[in-house]
């Protein structure tokens, strides 16, 4: 460890801070724009030109709220909840590669980090749920603990597909690996790692903690002021953190024609969020036990063949076919037909969730 | 078209059965005891040619010498209609006997009735106030009142 | 292994809850998400509309009617005014009748649309339904303004006709309108009817059965959606419904989609009624010669229309005097209530939102 380690972490501290903050300023803007269009209105207008300047409207209106805390409410709890919401979606974008060598720590075990730090955002909810000793924050806690860890397996299984063919965890060494983007050859992981991130950052179908017509507003019930703002950056912070692991992994990250390599990146990361947009803007919300059903008997199974399926391709090519040229094309359409097959197949089979229980 | 009913031919039907029961009745209305209000709901409810399954509207009025209830019966099978009406001479305890038994629908309609009319019906599952909060003195349907 | 001790939780879904429509309250016990006890407390919104209305004039009584269903308040007026005009032997101009069927089908329409869009809201699709809906109802709304200058408390109907006639921009207006609203109810189709989670959160949920649905008086859609054909308009038709050609859609299996689906289909009938009504629409007065200061003969009435959520029936008493002796309104949505326990025992407690959203509520008349 030399000087020019301090340099240059202390450099992408700042790139990343500025880089989440300011995506998510973005973000905001871009979704009550783009769900204004999908609902047939317009958005923010008001507030500067075209409505851009309404989030740090937003922002002064609720630094100047009353921090309300519940008078039975578990204060040291409740206060630390926002923050160890917010933190690991910052903390994600450590090791995610603006362009090639721009990045704040490659570390050689990229994507277990991912995994491991993003499913942290759970507990600062959880916190959140307990913390306030209201019934419907709790229902959302209990709610978002069974979500992110069912969720979990199918995500972390359907990454497991990129890493099989990279013989890399790095999320350097990934992109590097993406002659084409993997969601091409990788199609069947790439939806599940998807619908497990919308499920994991908990934008709708899969909002069920916050699911406004049930549960009223779920874990940020009791919150107001700035630690609610905070919740609401954090959800964003972690959409930003959510649409940059999914470029890297499977949309070949900073890769791309003409255009400089951090506008790529950045066009594709807001792709990917326009996405959860479009989802969040016309699907209804999954009940819970369908939730449940969804990850268990539809991802999972699906995750599980993807890994068999990928390891044998990988086998394969290098054993039998290394010769044929450098890229697997044929698997690359034998893929594509699988998964369409496989999901039209699957979505036959099997019912989401139960019904009536009886009691 | 929905037919309404004769009060009179019901009220003769009714009265092969049960000799007592109707109070008076005409073309537009039966009028029954209130003591023997169930068994003829029943009666009209299971006879063939009659058949009124569906309760349309528990009504309660306050006539100041007596209170009245009036149902709105409507046989969905044969399209026809009759109007019921039992009466309560006991302004301070007026009691009648429920027809939820009968009618899942009367189940709300009676607490209604209750509730802003003051009429209890015996052998109600749940009967309390409904639109007024409990502890709410009097009841404001009632001409009485205020 | 030490037993770990569970209980259930009462939460009081409001009056005070994005979903309950208003100010109704559902005291609910789960068991985890699954819901074991329910009781619905009601009279956050009385206002003692029936009282109020034995110190009015007959004629006063109508804009009180207004606030009863505010979703559909023409179709209430409607309901009051065929009551008292029963009562008092009023023959109303045909005028006046094909005007009250136009207003009560655009009302139809415009309930269904607000009823299906709040339906979806409720199961989580983040407005965009139902501002698909508003589009349309907006333009609804429009008409209604053109007519009576009201945009939800129309006011409209009197004793023995209507207050004026339609201006002349009107009937263009609701003509374009007819002409491209079965596209847009085609739209609605497309987008909805078969979202993959809508069906999961409908199909099934929330039977009521056609036994309980009788029996219970439930009335409306939700009776039609549980395999009953009874629909006021077809069974006991009121003004001129029985001159025109429109069928009543019934569910097979009482669940919430068969509910959503009866009210969309119902919207392509009112159409239909409508061209047929803007057809057929003669000219002449809009209102019977009734005295300013009507006194209706001692007795009493009852009529009932088939408002969008169900039977609509007013009992007015007379004791000759310028006010009602006694207004008792059945209220359909309240007792379509009736049932709602039987409708969410065991299931989610997202399900209870829907099955709640599905009957379509509006406070205003449960409580009155």
């Amino acid at each position: 460890m030399n000087g020019w380690d301090w340099i240059h972490w202390l450099i992408f501290v700042v790139v990343i801070l500025g880089f989440a903050l300011s995506m998510i300023i973005v973000f905001i803007w871009t979704e009550r724009k783009v769900i204004g269009r999908f609902q047939l209105r317009r958005g923010p207008n008001r507030v500067g030109p075209m409505g851009v300047l309404q989030a740090f409207a937003d922002f002064i209106k609720v630094l100047t709220k009353e921090d309300i805390v519940p008078a039975k409410a578990d204060r040291w709890v409740h206060l630390l909840a926002p923050i160890v919401a917010f933190v690991p979606a910052l903390l994600v974008l450590a090791v995610v590669p603006f362009r090639d060598g721009s990045i704040l720590a490659d570390l050689n075990i990229g994507i277990l980090y991912v995994v491991a730090i993003g499913a942290l955002g759970v507990v600062g909810i959880f916190m959140a749920g307990w913390g306030s000793n209201n019934k419907y924050s709790l229902i959302s806690a209990m709610r978002t603990a069974a979500q992110v860890v069912s969720y979990e397996v199918p995500v972390v299984l359907s990454i497991v597909g990129v890493i099989l063919i990279t013989g890399s965890l790095s999320m350097v060494t990934i992109v590097h690996e993406q002659q084409v983007p993997f969601i091409l050859l990788q199609p069947l992981g790439f939806l599940i790692f998807f619908l497990g991130t919308t499920a994991e950052i908990n934008r709708s179908p899969f909002d069920l903690l916050e699911a406004e017509s049930e549960i009223v507003a779920g874990f940020h019930i009791e919150y107001s002021g700035m630690k609610f703002a905070l919740f609401y950056l954090g959800e964003y912070a972690h959409a930003v953190a959510a649409s940059a692991v999914i470029t890297t992994l499977f949309l070949s990250g900073w890769k791309g024609p003409v255009l400089p390599p951090v506008l790529w990146f950045l066009i594709k990361v807001g792709f990917v969020f326009w996405l959860f947009l479009w989802m969040r803007s016309t699907l209804p919300r999954l009940r819970v036990d369908q939730l449940m059903g969804f990850a268990w008997k539809f991802l999972l199974p699906l995750a599980l063949f993807n890994v068999f399926l990928t390891g044998a391709e990988v086998l394969l090519w290098e054993e039998k076919m290394a010769s044929w040229g450098n890229f697997p094309w044929p698997f690359l359409f034998l893929n594509l037909a699988l998964a369409g097959g496989l999901i039209v197949l699957w979505s036959k089979f099997f019912r989401l969730g139960g019904g009536r229980v009886e009691v | 078209m929905t037919t309404a009913l004769s009060g009179q031919e019901v009220s003769r039907q009714i009265g092969e059965r049960f000799p007592d029961a109707v109070l008076q009745s005409d073309e537009a209305a039966v009028v029954l005891r209130g003591e023997s209000l169930l068994e003829v709901a029943q009666f009209l409810k299971a006879t063939p040619g009659l058949e009124f399954d569906y309760l349309t509207s528990i009504s309660g009025v306050d006539y100041l010498d007596y209170l009245e209830v009036v149902y709105h019966l409507t046989s969905m099978k044969n399209n026809h209609s009759l109007v019921l009406k039992v009466r309560c001479w006991d302004r301070d305890k007026p009691s009648l006997p429920s027809v939820v038994s009968l009618w899942r629908g009367a189940d709300l309609q009676e607490r209604e009735a209750y509730d802003l009319v003051g009429i209890a019906f015996s052998g109600h599952p749940n009967l309390k106030r409904i639109l007024l909060w409990e502890g709410f003195e009097g009841h404001p349907l009632r001409r009485d009142y205020l | 292994m030490m037993e770990l001790k569970t209980e259930p939780v009462v939460i009081n879904m409001g009056p005070q809850h994005p979903s309950t429509h208003g100010v109704f309250r559902m005291r609910v016990t789960f068991d985890g998400e699954v819901i074991v006890d329910m009781e619905p407390v009601f009279g956050y919104l009385h206002r003692g509309i029936e009282k109020l209305a034995e110190e009015r004039t007959y004629t006063q009584v109508i804009p009180l009617t207004d606030r009863l269903d505010y979703v559909a308040s023409m179709t209430n007026n409607h309901a009051y005014v065929l009551a008292v005009e029963r009562l008092a032997g009023i023959t109303v101009p045909e005028r006046a009748e094909y005007l009250r069927v136009i207003m009560d089908e655009m009302m139809r329409i415009s309930s269904h649309l607000l009823a299906v869009g709040f339906l979806l809201n409720d199961m989580g699709a983040f407005f965009t339904p139902l501002m698909y809906m508003f589009r349309e109802r907006e333009k609804l709304l429009d008409l209604f303004e053109m007519v009576c200058g009201q945009r939800l408390t129309y006011n409209y109907m009197r004793i023995g006709g209507l207050s004026h006639d339609i201006p002349p921009e009107f009937l263009p207006a609701l003509n374009r309108f007819v002409q491209e609203m079965p596209h847009f109810i085609d739209e609605y189709d497309q987008l909805l009817a078969e979202n993959e989670i809508l069906l999961a959160r409908t199909k099934g949920v929330g039977v009521l059965s056609r036994e309980l649905a009788i029996n219970a008086s439930a009335s409306g859609p939700v009776l039609r959606a549980s395999g009953v054909s009874w629909d006021i308009r077809k069974a006991d038709p009121y003004s001129v419904y029985d001159r025109f050609k429109f069928q009543v859609p019934i569910g097979t299996a009482g669940d919430i989609y068969d509910r959503y689906w009866v009210r969309i289909q119902e919207m392509r009938h009112s159409v239909r009624i409508l061209e047929q009504a803007i057809k057929g629409l003669p000219s002449g007065e809009v209102m019977a010669k009734v005295p300013p200061l009507l006194r209706p003969p001692q007795g009493e009435a009852y009529a009932h229309i088939e408002s969008p959520r169900g039977e609509l029936g007013f009992y007015v008493v007379s004791d000759n005097s310028i006010a009602p002796y006694r207004l008792h309104i059945r209220a359909p949505t309240f007792i379509n209530l009736t049932t709602l326990r039987d409708l969410v025992i065991g299931w989610k407690l997202a399900d209870a939102v829907a099955v709640f959203g599905s009957i379509d509520i509006v406070l205003g008349e449960v409580d009155r």
